[in-house]
């Protein structure tokens, strides 16, 4: 296989983990600029995934489907809303809590369910995303260079694929060109001159937190409608937690979240891809370093060594109104 | 954090309020088990006979809640002092390495007695250095330790993937785990402590780690409560500028409570290591960690309130899995759910029935003075 070959699949699977990480990572993006941190992002993507890989197998319909990973998701997430908003508890500890009881629950509601050891039933053709191939796209694969780059790179991807790297302008839009989007940063930064502008500060958080569970449904029906078919135990496998140190890569801004996503997929593929291949002068590289690689690299950039990550200022506080 | 409540009672506050949210999650646990389609006061019953219906029951409760009061203790050294330490789970996994090198190096030549106190240090030295780094980060480049820790987790899983793999196992063997122990690596039952009560040990590997995690809550208790240490680790915790003005050295009583925190995670690594399986297998942490934060939040963070938690825990653990073989639709996944719901009701939504009980209290406050007054008069 010559290397322009080679690089094209990369490419390629580097698009299809990363998805997911995008969706994920721009639904903390609307929290996290609210000033609600969420560690939560796993277990809503986990509870997402399998509300759709369990609609989907009982109505056979994708989009029912689709539309009850957003439901469960934005449950999820008002609940951390209602824990860290309403009731001003620990945030981080909502979130770590909303992550076991999904990790708990998907399990035992179905192998209760499906009784297939906790994954849903595999699903049909109609019942899950189909790839959408691009006019001319088989016959375009003959033309050297521009040909494998229509056809394996910009053709031939899901529906939720397009729509995850469309979401990055559009969130860049509603964050930075919408009134709501320059309310909400400053309702991350000082909500107390927000509040004084006579605007409710715990009503535009609840709006975050929603905008954050309708984008971590997209993340789950990816995973189980589009990605496989169907939804396996655990199947976020720490998708979540890449895509908070992606967000934290990214600095809290839409293009670099998209840019870290595309870094810590490349990395996941290029894991895959060279599993037990040695590289030329560095020799064989350990599998487990480059899995570790996104969250080493998040720590060197938590540590200030490339650039600095200054979080939202009021991240983290719950408000309080008196005083 | 303002918090606008009056005061309450200690035994409210320390008793009452826990025991409320701890209620309302078993509550909230059951609607699952009938969600699922089981009755759960049957689950109920299993439960309480799977943990304590027999002396290995007991055992295994017991075993289970060993490790739990280490990384139970581990998170609440580090809240005292403001500071969430999710890292717990990768701490306690990497001092599995300083237990399995003291192991390695001295099992077949030196009885349990000296090969344990050196375990015990190498656990609490390779935890404590899991924590450093995040610690360090935290108090001197101002990286969020909540961040760090979780992803120092991760960079922990895949360290001791690779050494499990490549470089403890022992030539010629597949699977992914380090030699088993000579007597030397293996510690003594506490089979004499249970038939004190008249209890068969059975097959449960409750062993001498228990009594150093009691020594390790007493040492904790005067750490916080009766060390100067302790003192400044609380300052911060209530208020850093407080601390800041009392001329306390932040970052340096961030890395050693960071370090502490570490340690006694690492030293949860005993349990399982040298207590259970005689070796280092890969995982063998199995989310005590996490638990460890439940733990530390349904105890208040005091070894007093600690210890029982931890032994809650160790029931939910061992009667979990009785469950799970008498009533096949409820597998061991169910404790995730009771751990997540205890984090959430005891910690996340502590103060949801707050103002109600207060109000309680406050109307007995009134009728009690106006009691008194009426006497007075």
């Amino acid at each position: 296989m010559d290397f322009f070959h080679v690089l094209v699949v990369l490419l390629e699977s580097t698009i299809r983990v990363s998805v997911p990480l995008v969706f994920a990572a721009l639904a903390g993006l609307f929290t996290e600029r609210a000033g609600v941190f969420d560690i939560g992002l796993e277990g809503k993507m986990l509870g997402a995934a399998f509300a759709a890989g369990a609609a989907a197998a009982v109505t056979q319909s994708v989009w029912i489907g689709l539309i009850a990973a957003i439901l469960i998701s934005v449950l999820l997430s008002l609940v951390h809303g209602y824990a860290s908003i309403t009731q001003r508890g620990n945030q981080i500890v909502s979130g770590v809590a909303i992550n076991f009881i999904v990790a708990g629950s998907t399990v035992i509601l179905g192998e209760a369910w499906f009784r297939q050891g906790g994954r849903t039933p595999a699903l049909a053709e109609g019942a899950r995303f189909q790839i959408v191939n691009f006019p001319g796209a088989d016959a375009a694969r003959e033309v050297p260079i521009l040909g494998p780059i229509y056809a394996d790179l910009l053709s031939g991807h899901f529906l939720l694929t397009y729509l995850a790297f469309a979401m990055v302008p559009i969130s860049w839009w509603i964050l930075y060109r919408m009134r709501f989007g320059l309310r909400l940063r400053a309702v991350g930064e000082n909500p107390g001159a927000v509040d004084t502008a006579g605007i409710s500060v715990i009503w535009l958080r609840y709006r975050a937190v929603i905008c954050c569970g309708i984008l971590c449904g997209f993340a789950g029906a990816y995973l189980s409608l589009a990605m496989t078919a169907g939804f396996v135990k655990g199947m976020t496998a720490g998708k979540g937690y890449i895509a908070l140190a992606a967000l934290i890569f990214a600095k809290w801004r839409p293009k670099n979240v998209m840019l870290a996503c595309l870094l810590f997929g490349f990395l996941d593929a290029l894991a895959i891809r060279l599993q037990g291949t040695p590289l030329p002068l560095v020799g064989q590289v350990p599998v487990q370093l480059m899995q570790a690689l996104p969250y080493i690299l998040t720590v060197i950039l938590l540590a200030g060594f490339i650039g600095k990550a200054i979080p939202p200022k009021a991240g983290g506080v719950p408000y309080v109104k008196e005083r | 954090m303002s918090t606008p409540y009056a005061k309450l009672p200690g035994w409210v506050e320390y008793g009452l309020v826990p025991l409320i949210n701890l209620a309302v999650a078993f509550i909230v646990a059951g609607l699952v088990v009938l969600l699922v389609g089981e009755n759960p006061f049957e689950a109920a019953y299993h439960l309480i006979n799977g943990a304590f219906g027999r002396g290995e029951y007991i055992g295994f409760t017991l075993y289970y809640a060993t490790t739990f009061i280490f990384t139970g203790l581990a998170v609440a050294v580090a809240f005292h002092c403001g500071l969430f330490n999710i890292g717990g789970e990768g701490q306690a996994y990497v001092g599995g390495i300083g237990v399995a090198l003291a192991c390695l190096w001295l099992d077949q030549t030196m009885p349990w007695y000296v090969v344990f106190p050196i375990a015990i240090v190498g656990s609490a030295f390779f935890g404590a250095l899991w924590a450093f780094l995040p610690g360090w980060l935290q108090a001197k480049r101002g990286s969020h330790i909540v961040i760090t820790t979780i992803m120092f987790n991760f960079i922990a899983s895949s360290l001791m993937v690779y050494l499990l793999t490549r470089v403890l196992k022992p030539l010629g063997s597949m699977a992914p785990q380090t030699r088993t122990f000579a007597e030397g690596g293996q510690l003594p039952k506490l089979d004499w402590l249970l038939s004190i009560f008249g209890l068969n040990i059975g097959t449960a590997p409750f062993n001498i780690s228990f009594l150093l995690a009691l020594v390790a809550a007493f040492a904790v208790w005067v750490l916080i409560w009766r060390t100067k240490l302790g003192y400044e680790m609380r300052t911060m915790g209530h208020s850093p500028s407080a601390a800041r003005y009392a001329g306390i050295r932040e970052s340096r009583i961030t890395v050693i409570a960071m370090m502490i925190s570490g340690g006694l995670a690492g030293m949860m690594a005993l349990n399982p290591i040298m207590g259970e399986q005689f070796r280092m297998q890969l995982d063998f942490v199995q989310g005590a960690g996490f638990v460890g934060i439940a733990v530390a939040l349904m105890g208040r963070s005091h070894p007093g309130g600690i210890i029982p938690a931890a032994i809650l825990f160790g029931v939910l653990y061992q009667g979990g899995a009785e469950i799970a073989f008498e009533m096949p639709s409820i597998s061991r996944d169910m404790i995730v759910i009771i751990q997540g719901l205890v984090i959430l009701f005891a910690g996340a939504l502590e103060n949801m029935f707050r103002p109600a009980i207060t109000r309680v209290f406050a109307m007995r406050g009134q009728r009690a003075a106006a009691v008194v007054q009426t006497k007075g008069a």
